[in-house]
């Protein structure tokens, strides 16, 4: 279980930018959870948080009841495995193979070459990329290597896979498969999901619960059906797109 | 015209071993200097994999310091060093020292402009997968950047070519030895463009091979 208690993230800067302004959301295992919102509504800090790339200014995530978000050093990059990240772009090595790219987690882990070996066939077998182990990323759709940045990211045996705008570089039919795998995924490993989107169809295809963003604080959480069906505030009526210009 | 070329065809021999044999172990020198003080100072601007302003800062200095001084006038100022070190103040080894305390500055920024066009997506991406700052160094940055590095590295090779051929005019041997002694003091052109036609083609297959080296390497376009 993911807690996010009263989290806060300002910026310094000439000015002071409140990016988030007092986030607290449970996410239970097994979620698969939406985090809609738009562009600069806080939805990339807020990943970025609960990915450990940037210290909150207030508040805790806590994963079992662990805080994370005040580790340092050793321990954050231990706990770094604990979350897989894939991400708009997919940031890949673009000098290594596909099955190279999947094995990166398992060697700086200081996996053994029969395991990793063992490992990374398991993944790609999962994410229907076997025939492609000896590619190159760029030999690669946006599609396909989507599907390697969540073989790669899952080669830890994450309990949460975070998920920055994964479709949103990619067409509607590439789009499905890839958030049919997420949620096959979530299925077969019991991994918790957590979706970053601005896209409202990608929390209708597969989240269970959503929790819609707007200038640094949730206007709004529930059920994906609760939220989809009768919207309360205006993030959300905007981003489903009834009640039109408001 | 056989006669000339017979005449002077090992002079110029002579004069191209040494130029390589400077270019080869002062690049070489520079690289094992430069490489890692290019990454240490990628890492550690603010904002960088491993910020640390003092050592930036210090770093930056120095670099700055030595890069800003012309060449001939370094080689000169420190050829006591280079006689301590090379245990001859002439020929090709006495320029080394001289040549590797210029270039290894140059490499430096070299490899830190080189990483600095990394995407930094795929740094962070390594983060969340747990990789420390060494790794992400070693596994990451540098495997990623080797065909931008080999072309710096013909950039670096070639500078040092010119850089010998100035030692060369204090002592060093080379062909830029044998142009100033035949071209300027002697007044034989010929030799003189001959030791110039030799450089150029020096240049053109070190770039021209380090640069089909790279594409070969890079496997990012295909």
């Amino acid at each position: 279980m993911i807690q996010i208690e009263n989290l806060k993230k300002t910026y310094q800067t000439s000015t002071a930018v409140e990016a988030l302004r007092g986030i607290s959301v449970q996410i239970e295992d097994g979620d698969i959870f939406g985090i809609i919102g738009l562009s600069g509504a806080g939805k990339s800090t807020l990943l970025r948080c609960i990915a450990l790339l940037e210290t909150p200014t207030e508040g805790r995530i806590l994963i079992d009841g662990k805080d994370i978000s005040s580790l340092r050093g050793r321990e954050l990059t231990q706990h770094r495995k604990q979350i897989g990240v894939i991400f708009q772009g997919y940031h890949l090595l673009m000098q290594r193979t596909v099955f190279a790219n999947v094995a990166f987690p398992l060697e700086i882990a200081g996996a053994g070459k029969a395991e990793i070996q063992q490992r990374v066939t398991e993944l790609l077998e999962l994410v229907d990329l076997a025939d492609k182990a000896d590619s190159y990323p760029s030999q690669l759709s946006g599609g396909q290597r989507q599907r390697v940045a969540i073989a790669r990211a899952l080669a830890n045996n994450p309990q949460v896979l975070l998920c920055d705008e994964p479709t949103s570089a990619l067409d509607s039919f590439t789009t499905k498969s890839i958030l049919d795998l997420l949620q096959d995924i979530n299925r077969k490993l019991g991994v918790t999901i957590i979706i970053i989107t601005h896209e409202i169809g990608v929390v209708k295809q597969i989240c269970n619960r959503v929790a819609v963003i707007e200038a640094g604080l949730f206007a709004e959480q529930g059920t994906a059906a609760d939220i989809l069906a009768a919207p309360q505030s205006i993030a959300a009526k905007q981003l489903i797109g009834i009640g039109g210009a408001l | 015209m056989a006669g000339f070329f017979a005449k002077y065809a090992p002079l110029l021999l002579k004069g191209l071993e040494e130029t390589l044999y400077m270019t080869l172990l002062s690049t070489l020198l520079s690289y094992l200097l430069g490489l890692p003080l290019g990454v240490l100072i990628y890492a550690t601007k603010e904002g960088g994999i491993h910020p640390h302003r003092c050592i930036h800062r210090v770093l930056s200095w120095v670099i700055n310091t030595i890069r800003s001084i012309p060449f001939i006038i370094l080689v000169i100022a420190l050829a006591p060093v280079s006689k301590l070190i090379a245990g001859t103040s002439i020929g090709p080894n006495s320029s080394v020292f001289a040549l590797v305390v210029a270039a290894a500055p140059f490499v430096a920024r070299m490899v830190e402009s080189t990483l600095e066009e990394m995407d930094i997506g795929v740094i962070e991406a390594a983060k969340t997968m747990g990789a420390t700052d060494l790794q992400i160094v070693t596994k990451v940055l540098l495997p990623e950047s080797v065909p931008s590095l080999v072309r710096g590295l013909s950039i670096s090779a070639i500078t040092l070519i010119g850089y010998s051929a100035m030692a060369g005019a204090v002592g060093a041997g080379g062909l830029g030895d044998i142009a100033v002694r035949y071209g300027v003091h002697r007044y034989q052109e010929k030799v003189m463009y001959l030791t110039v036609l030799l450089i150029v083609g020096i240049v053109q297959i070190i770039q021209s091979s380090f640069n089909l080296a790279a594409r070969q390497i890079d496997k990012k376009n295909r």
